[in-house]
């Protein structure tokens, strides 16, 4: 689909930022962002702002702590690391996306 | 939950962390960009471009973090705040009328609160009793008990855990405190020894009283009523195990009651007691009935079952043990203490309650009315939020917000319009109404006080809310002007609510009228004698017992008090009418009178001079002389009533009767007296000679008809009586009126405020009727300046605008006069002499409704009249 890139489905966000966090240990919002775009393949349309809705979604819900810190280029950033409770809520997020996307998969494959 | 909570009182650190995270976030962008060799230019466009809207990302951040509602209804809250403040004019006027009606609501429910809701301020109150006769005629004394009666009571029932009563039949200042300087009146009361512990009373300093305290009167002990003890003695804790002269005798002061307790605002409104002795049962075994009853059922008794048992055990019960000649038999009315107390009040006070409802309701009425008119011209206002995409919901909220405010602000108001209410009444000791020292705002009124306010702002805030935020965009935002109006509907709308105000104000002035038409007639009643221009003070000698040294010492009274400028006749009583009362039996010897055939007859023991004093009506015979003392045959006067049911079509004079046990010729007859209250019909009544050696007066009361007003007299009558009379306390000369005043002070209480939120009723929709006609003459200026150029007169013109106003007020007066019917026999057993569709009242109210309406439709017209058609039609 050249030119057109894909809508945020609800609540994918959130899913994406816990898988980020898994993956790269402590990051600050703007790594957050251009790593979910880097590994989307810049498929997916995101205004990098709305991270910002979703960390802090997230951290009322527990799922992730925030700190102060310092970035590689000496500026100061709020890191954000992935919790224990946030682990399981992605392996439970995962499951079921999983089973969604095969279902998903197997339903428009039959039709066509 | 709480993090989102707590996130909205940090929004400002929060909103900085949120700034600084973002430029971060914005910097690493720009900085990558550069390093991928874009200018710099390109590098922040970029950066921005893929960032997203700043505003729209810390909104949701926001929203995310917190409760959205919340941010919005600060926003509603400062934005409301900035209309109100900035329309001074409307908000007064909205906060005042509001105020007038929470805060008449607010005083009305802590009256209400206090007298019917809230327990009488005793120990397990719901578990005390009264116990009255059944049918009782004749006054206190046929619903009061003799001390064999009270004793075998106590003895022979299952339900109560104790029973207890007071002497009934104490007068005010009937002891003298003596000592330092002159003797000072107080009122001692005698209360069973276990009255206290009955009531769940316990003394705050000191202890109660002992049972062997109330054998004998030879150590008298005394408990002092908080008052008392603040007033005479500041407070002094040592003043516990002193004693004191009481009538010339020590007492010791055993303790102290608790300020709670106010034995005159349960049991005798009006009524102040300064000092309690325990009741010694052998002075008063030959006295008749003196007690009267109150008793603790015991746990898991009901009034039913104590009822029950009392009408066994009741008509066994002997009037004295030691002359069962005299027969026993008794009934008892079983009467939950609070039903006592308040229960006669509840309908009055109903009635009342309805009466603040009305205002509230006109309050609201007028108010939607007003917010409607203000929402006309804030239309455009509305369309622009519209416009700007605001949803109808969060126009609705924020309409409501602002009468919220409003409501609250005048609930401010009215707590305390209410605070003051109820501080005045609670310092009306004359009102004849019980626990009123109690009344105060307490945390139920508070919470009553939100509740309206609540009430009121969802009432008056939502039709307005809905109906402005319903306004058509493109119409509104078009420069239309005014002139075309805005639209039928909204002119019918505000018609349908000022005449359901004029017909509230109509039903609450119906109301009003009959109360105060019946209030009148009280007033008009004839009392049989005549309290203005008379005035009483009670004198107290100590004559041993002596009769001919009472007699003599009477007559010294009278004469010296007749020899003062200005009095035209005195005369002594022991009793007067409306204020003590006592009975005794009144019979023909020898002839046999069917049961219940006799009733109690009230007893007074006079002077030569009193029944002219007081202003009584000889109709036949003569009056009492100073040489009837015949020891053996006494004179007796009786009162109509009495002449008719004992010698029904008879000349009674020089008939002999039987007057309290002992053989009287009757000498005279006067005419009826309301001894009891203005409404009741009179009992029977009789005058006996109290220079007789065989009838003893308790106390003596001199009265004085005077040319003056009696209290220009009061120090000169004083010093006369000391002069006769060294001992002479420094008692109150007290007009007559006080005691007619007294006693009907609780239906000029009721008139006066039932008469107060009637006017305020009337005011409020004249303002609502002046407010709807005035917007829609300058709603119609363009028009009626047409009108006007194109020939109709200044009269047509003004006549137009009237005729509109009589047809509203018509409307509204007619359905609240037809309300007021179907309603108005709702209050019928409160009138007195007056039907509950009383014609004359109707009539007054509607018209003075229609003359109201049309003089707040009249200023409005005339401004209409007064329109020049040039500047009316340059205007636009």
């Amino acid at each position: 689909m050249p030119g057109s890139k894909l809508d945020l489905l609800q609540g994918t966000l959130d899913v994406m930022v816990l898988r980020t966090l898994a993956t790269m240990g402590a990051m600050h919002g703007y790594g957050i962002a251009r790593r979910i775009e880097q590994v989307s393949g810049d498929e997916i349309l995101l205004n990098q702002g709305t991270i910002y809705a979703s960390l802090v979604r997230l951290q009322h819900r527990g799922w992730i702590a925030a700190a102060w810190g310092t970035s590689e280029n000496n500026r100061k950033a709020k890191y954000y690391t992935i919790t224990a409770s946030g682990k399981k809520q992605l392996a439970a997020d995962a499951a079921y996306w999983n089973r969604l996307t095969k279902v998903m998969g197997r339903m428009l494959g039959g039709e066509a | 939950m709480i993090k989102r909570l707590l996130s909205f009182f940090r929004k400002q650190q929060l909103d900085a962390d949120l700034d600084a995270e973002m430029s971060a976030h914005l910097e690493n962008a720009i900085a990558d960009n550069l390093r991928c060799g874009m200018s710099e230019e390109e590098a922040r466009r970029l950066a921005l471009v893929r960032f997203g809207g700043i505003t729209q990302a810390k909104e949701q951040q926001r929203a995310a973090r917190g409760f959205p509602w919340l941010d919005v209804l600060q926003q509603d809250l400062h934005f409301a705040f900035r209309t109100l403040v900035h329309d001074r004019g409307f908000t007064a006027i909205a906060v005042i009328i509001l105020g007038l009606g929470i805060g008449a609501n607010v005083a009305v429910f802590s009256v209400v609160n206090t007298l019917l809701l809230r327990p009488l301020p005793l120990g397990d109150p719901q578990q005390l009793v009264r116990i009255l006769t059944k049918n009782p005629r004749g006054g206190e004394s046929s619903m009061t008990f003799s001390t064999d009666a009270t004793q075998e009571l106590q003895r022979q029932n299952h339900s109560f855990e104790s029973v207890s009563g007071y002497f009934a039949f104490s007068g005010p200042d009937n002891l003298k405190l003596t000592g330092k300087g002159q003797p000072i009146p107080v009122t001692g009361l005698l209360v069973d020894k276990d009255f206290f512990s009955t009531l769940g009373v316990a003394p705050l300093l000191g202890r109660g009283f002992l049972p062997e305290e109330a054998v004998d009167s030879k150590r008298p002990a005394a408990l002092l009523s908080y008052a008392f003890w603040k007033r005479q003695y500041s407070g002094d804790r040592n003043i516990v195990g002193q004693t004191i002269d009481a009538n010339s005798t020590p007492v010791t002061v055993i303790g102290v009651l608790p300020p709670e307790f106010d034995f005159g605002s349960i049991f005798s409104p009006g009524y102040k007691v300064d000092m309690y002795w325990p009741f010694v049962y052998r002075d008063f075994h030959d006295d008749g009935n003196s007690l009267a009853l109150v008793a603790r059922l015991k746990p898991g008794v009901t009034i039913g079952q104590a009822q029950a048992e009392a009408d066994q055990l009741f008509p066994t019960l002997q009037f004295n043990e030691k002359h069962p000649e005299y027969g026993h038999g008794y009934t008892a009315n079983v009467l939950g203490l609070k039903d006592y107390v308040t229960g006669k009040l509840r309908r009055s006070l109903l009635v009342l309650w309805c009466a603040v409802g009305l205002i509230l309701l006109i309050v609201c009425v007028n108010l939607s009315n007003l917010l409607l008119a203000r929402g006309a011209a804030r239309t455009k206002e509305f369309a622009m939020r519209t416009a700007l995409g605001a949803t109808r919901g969060r126009l609705v909220g924020q309409l409501l917000t602002e009468s919220l405010m409003l409501s609250f602000a005048g609930a401010l108001l009215g707590l305390g319009i209410a605070f003051c209410v109820t501080l005045y009444l609670s310092h009306q000791g004359s009102i004849a109404l019980p626990l009123l020292s109690s009344i105060r705002i307490d945390a139920a009124a508070l919470a009553w006080t939100l509740l309206v306010a609540f009430a009121a702002a969802i009432m008056f805030g939502m039709i307005p809310a809905l109906r402005i935020s319903r306004g058509n965009l493109q119409e509104s935002l078009k420069d239309s002007g005014h002139g075309t109006s805005d639209g039928k509907r909204q002119q019918a709308l505000r018609s349908v609510l000022i005449v359901s105000e004029i017909a509230l104000a109509c039903v609450l002035l119906v109301s009003a009228g009959l109360l105060l038409r019946s209030f009148v007639r009280i007033l008009d009643v004839d009392l049989g004698f005549e309290p203005s221009r008379a005035a009483s003070i009670s004198v107290d000698y100590d004559d041993g017992g002596d009769a001919k040294k009472r007699s003599v010492f009477w007559q010294q009274v009278v004469s010296a008090a007749e020899a003062i400028p200005g009095v035209e006749t005195a005369g002594t009583t022991d009793n007067l009418p409306m204020s003590r009362n006592r009975s005794w039996g009144i019979s023909v010897r020898g002839r046999d009178f069917r049961p219940g055939e006799l009733e109690d007859t009230f007893v007074y023991m006079i002077s030569p001079g009193y029944l002219n004093a007081i202003g009584m009506h000889l109709v036949k015979g003569r009056d009492i002389q100073w040489d009837d003392t015949d020891p053996k045959v006494g004179v007796v006067i009786v009162n109509e009533t009495v002449a008719n049911r004992l010698w029904p079509g008879q000349d009674p004079i020089g008939k002999m009767a039987v007057a309290g046990g002992s053989d009287v010729r009757v000498i005279g007859v006067v005419a009826d007296v309301r001894e009891s209250s203005v409404e009741g019909r009179p009992g029977w009544q009789m005058y006996l000679s109290g220079g007789a050696p065989q009838f003893g007066p308790e106390g003596t009361q001199l009265v004085v008809r005077t040319k003056l007003l009696p209290a220009s007299l009061a120090s000169t009558v004083m010093s006369t009586l000391r002069q006769i009379n060294p001992g002479q306390p420094a008692y109150e000369f007290r007009p007559i009126q006080s005691l007619v005043d007294h006693a009907v002070s609780p239906r000029r209480f009721f008139v006066l405020l039932v008469g107060t939120f009637a006017g305020l009723g009337l005011i409020l929709a004249s303002l609502g009727i002046y407010g709807v006609i005035s917007y829609s003459v300058t709603q119609r200026t363009q028009e009626i300046g047409i009108r006007m150029a194109l020939g109709a007169t200044r009269g047509r013109v003004q006549l137009g605008v009237i005729a509109r106003t009589l047809l509203l007020a018509l409307a509204g007066i007619l359905t609240g006069a037809i309300a007021s019917l179907a309603i108005a026999h709702l209050i019928a057993s409160l009138l007195f002499g007056t039907a509950a569709n009383d014609p004359m009242t109707f009539a007054g109210t509607m018209s003075l409704l229609l003359l109201v309406a049309l003089l707040a439709g009249y200023i409005p017209a005339r401004r209409a009249s007064r329109i020049n058609p040039m500047i009316a039609l340059r205007n636009n």
